[in-house]
């Protein structure tokens, strides 16, 4: 007898990954490393992104996933990581505890 | 990250092994450290242990370098055994405490699906559930029936299993009898001072739902402060 997923999320970002990896799909991760106030996704969330620009899991809950998918597209292509930095400087959004008042740091790397 | 690892990773996570990814942020090159791997000589195995015990990923940096270590723990998870009222008590206060609960008691009267809803529950007695449950350093057990016959196979088990935390419920002079059981059964003396008895935290728990607390916070510091060694592996 085995237990269920072992990811605490419906969704287990790193099993899909495997999954389009294995059908051939290039792939990028992007990762979330750094967290600052009060962001959406905790450090160690992941989104995996294929070359058309499907994406499954997140790095904010919705906030910076587009810029995130379209550099993962650059990152497939060229196989360079790259880290990049969002922020909202909004000091009333981070007040009141918005979820994108915060400031995240998201690696993506290439898989393959 | 090759496929290699990823492969490697999640098939770690499938069998409820602790992994940590160590990526260096520069290049994103990176390397799998798995629960059981050797960590002499890794100039990062200060930082790499204490993502085995917290379970927090994070940035760390070493001679100017900076690692991003993604730790990828089995959720903890706790078997009681004894389908009573103080496990119907754990039920909810485990899941806030996010720990998966399962229930065993060969009992039927005791076992129903309607005390025990919201949890996996056996109707079994523990020799015939326990090996197939896959108990490990990232399991706990708690022994509430009072009965040797339900309760002294699972204790057993449990400490060969090498499960973080260990407890059984009845005063010290029953766990007094419970120990020359052990002791008559071949259990190492030093395995069943782990066992914590009489169990809970010794916060004058007198209810049911008292006694679930005090056995929840002890579960709870005894998997926070579990010693890791320096090979990764919980002990």
């Amino acid at each position: 007898m085995t237990t269920a997923s072992p990811s605490s999320s419906p969704i287990d970002v790193l099993a899909t990954a495997e999954a389009w990896a294995a059908a051939g799909r290039p792939l990028a991760l992007a990762t979330v490393i750094e967290t600052w106030g009060s962001a959406p996704r905790p450090v160690g969330s992941h989104l995996v992104i294929d070359a058309d620009g499907n994406f499954e899991g997140s790095v904010s809950g919705g906030c910076v996933e587009g810029a995130v998918v379209s550099e993962a597209a650059e990152v497939i292509a060229d196989g360079k990581p790259r880290v990049l930095s969002f922020g909202v400087a909004d000091e009333t959004a981070w007040r009141v505890g918005l979820s994108c008042g915060g400031r995240i740091r998201v690696m993506v790397e290439r898989i393959g | 990250m090759d496929i290699a690892l990823l492969q490697r990773l999640n098939g770690l996570r499938r069998a409820r092994k602790a992994g940590v990814v160590v990526t260096r942020v520069s290049d994103a090159s990176n390397r799998l450290v798995a629960e059981g791997d050797g960590l002499d000589g890794d100039p990062l195995r200060v930082e790499i242990a204490s993502a085995f015990r917290s379970g927090k990923s994070g940035v760390v940096v070493h001679d100017t370098e900076e690692y991003f270590l993604t730790a990828h723990l089995p959720p903890p998870r706790i078997v009681a055994i004894g389908a009573v009222h103080i496990t119907q008590a754990l039920i909810p206060i485990a899941a806030v405490a996010d720990f998966d609960l399962i229930v065993v008691d060969p009992r039927t009267a005791f076992a129903t699906p309607e005390r025990f809803a919201g949890c996996r529950l056996f109707a079994e007695w523990p020799e015939d559930v326990l090996p197939g449950l896959g108990l490990d350093p990232h399991t706990a057990v708690a022994a509430v029936t009072h009965d040797p016959k339900i309760d002294d196979f699972a204790l057993r088990h449990a400490l060969e299993r090498g499960c973080f935390y260990v407890g059984a419920l009845g005063s010290r002079k029953t766990h007094a009898k419970r120990r020359e059981r052990l002791i008559g059964a071949g259990v190492p003396e030093a395995d069943i001072e782990a066992i914590r008895a009489p169990i809970g935290m010794d916060i004058g728990a007198s209810t049911p739902a008292e006694i679930a607390v005090a056995v929840m916070a002890e579960i709870i510091e005894a998997y926070r402060r579990r010693p890791i060694d320096v090979t990764g592996t919980p002990r």
